[in-house]
């Protein structure tokens, strides 16, 4: 436990009674007293504060805005030329086969790209883009700030009580906001499902502003326990298990996150790690599917069940990625992939527990609808 | 009330003996959201898995503290699985089942041990 790494937060959480685990190479808390189902239906219902500060800050500069766009183009699937300045986009690093190698954000913040990926593949990811992009563009991994998430119906309020710039955002825009004195990096975005926003605040200012937060009576301090159930009704993938180096975009049901412009008869279509097989998946149809899972009764399916299409005999065609408890559904919910004959909502197929089939109904995603601020 | 080192709690109520988990084991679990229980009927065996807890975390086993026959189940749990962290130790019991073999309970902990067992 000793070699864990820790966020400017960890003293505050450790404060406030927070439930501390290993994650990823950080001591990160899993819930605080409140419990996982009550920070879940408090984010849901008002705002919960989430330290999301193991994920990685990197930043793109040091060329024409639109050398370092066309640049970064060139390693993901995204129209990233097209991003607005004051935007914010989902990406995805891709290898040469198309699975996925990691799932980010970037922001085009005018002069710079501003680029949020995965704690677990930041080192990765960074070694990525400076292979790739320098010297011509600098990859700045950024060290000294924390990154904080208010997410929920009161965010907006809550934010905007501290500086009213904070209502005028849309979702997916990113500003530079002064918050209880610190200069911040704010998106309106997040991984819940709710309205929110993502704070990169740095380190020093950032306990401070973290308890200015949690002083407005709406700000509950949310765990990664809940920040799974959240995103898990919320039909958003986790990294490492719902998609992976074994997963292309289409069979994950993340074409929408590739614009047209860089799909096949798109100006500019192609050009990306990976093009080939994913262009190829998304014309002719994956035959495997990232669908929604219920499963029938309470009892909750959890990452490794595997699926069959009947109640006795035959192979898994399939297993789940995600599953749990879903507070906000009020029964169990789950993810994973199927055959593309069998992904059509409403259809029955059966997944394996404690050596019992069970039945589990293929659901559109979301579970939750999502509340965003468009 | 007797202690088991698995953190369940047993109760003498005439010639049955109720089991549940404890306050401890209940927090330390954290929400419970489904507790699947063994049929009406089923003869158990001493330290044989009897009961999944799932909580908004993982699945437990709870095993059977001493050997007999389970003869009745908690029908409040399968609405209302909450009630374990509630009341771990009156409303959210599991079970109740007729004892054949009781001597393993001498070796089980009162109160006072079983608190400083947990610290």
């Amino acid at each position: 436990m000793t070699d864990l790494h820790i966020t400017p937060l960890h003293g505050l959480h450790v404060e406030l009674g927070g439930k501390m685990v290993a994650f990823t190479g950080y001591d990160m808390p899993v819930q605080f007293p409140a419990g996982i189902m009550a920070e879940h239906t408090h984010t849901r219902t008002k705002a919960g504060l989430f330290d999301v500060s193991h994920m990685g800050q990197v930043i793109l500069s040091g060329a024409p805005m639109e050398q370092i766009s066309a640049a970064f183009e060139a390693l993901v699937p995204m129209n990233v030329l097209g991003l607005g300045e004051g935007r914010q986009r989902y990406g995805l690093f891709l290898n040469e086969t198309g699975g996925i190698l990691d799932d980010l954000m970037f922001a085009n913040r005018g002069d710079h790209l501003f680029v949020v990926v995965n704690a677990a593949c930041k080192e990765a990811d960074v070694a990525r883009m400076r292979a790739a992009l320098e010297p011509a563009i600098t990859v700045t991994y950024i060290e000294d700030r924390a990154l904080l998430a208010l997410q929920g119906p009161s965010a907006e309020a809550v934010l905007a009580s501290l500086n009213p710039a904070a209502a005028d955002m849309r979702f997916m825009d990113v500003a530079t906001l002064t918050l209880n004195g610190a200069e911040c990096w704010v998106s309106r975005s997040g991984y819940t499902g709710e309205d929110g926003y993502e704070i990169s605040v740095p380190a020093d200012a950032a306990t401070d502003l973290a308890r200015v937060l949690l002083a407005h009576g709406d700000v509950m301090p949310i765990g990664l326990g809940a920040r799974d159930s959240l995103r898990l009704e919320a039909g958003l993938c986790l990294y490492g298990h719902d998609v992976d180096t074994d997963t292309l975009p289409a069979e994950a049901g993340l074409i929408w996150a590739i614009q047209k412009v860089r799909r096949t008869g798109g100006e500019r279509a192609g050009g990306f790690p990976g093009a080939d097989a994913v262009l190829a998946q998304i014309d002719t149809g994956a035959a495997r599917k990232r669908v929604g899972l219920r499963p029938e009764g309470r009892a909750p399916m959890r990452e490794g069940v595997e699926i069959y299409a009947g109640t006795e005999g035959g192979e898994a065609i399939g297993r789940i990625t995600s599953g749990g408890f879903g507070p906000t559904v009020g029964g169990p919910v789950a993810m994973g992939y199927v055959p593309r004959d069998l992904s059509a909502p409403g259809t029955v197929v059966y997944g394996e527990l404690r050596g019992k089939r069970l039945p589990l109904t293929i659901t559109k995603l979301p579970f939750v609808a999502a509340n965003f601020k468009r | 009330m007797k202690y088991t080192e698995e953190h369940e709690w047993l109760l003498e109520e005439g010639d049955l003996m109720v089991v549940g988990i404890t306050a401890h084991a209940a927090e330390q679990l954290g929400d419970v959201v489904f507790v699947e229980l063994p049929e009406v009927g089923t003869v158990v065996t001493k330290d044989e898995e009897i009961v999944v807890i799932e909580s908004v975390k993982a699945a437990s086993d709870i095993l059977a503290p001493l050997d007999g026959e389970i003869v009745e189940v908690n029908p409040a749990l399968e609405e209302n699985p909450g009630l374990v962290n509630e009341d771990a130790t009156g409303a959210g019991w599991f079970f109740k089942m007729r004892v054949t073999d009781a001597s393993p309970l001498a070796d089980y902990m009162d109160e006072a041990k079983y608190n400083a067992f947990i610290g």
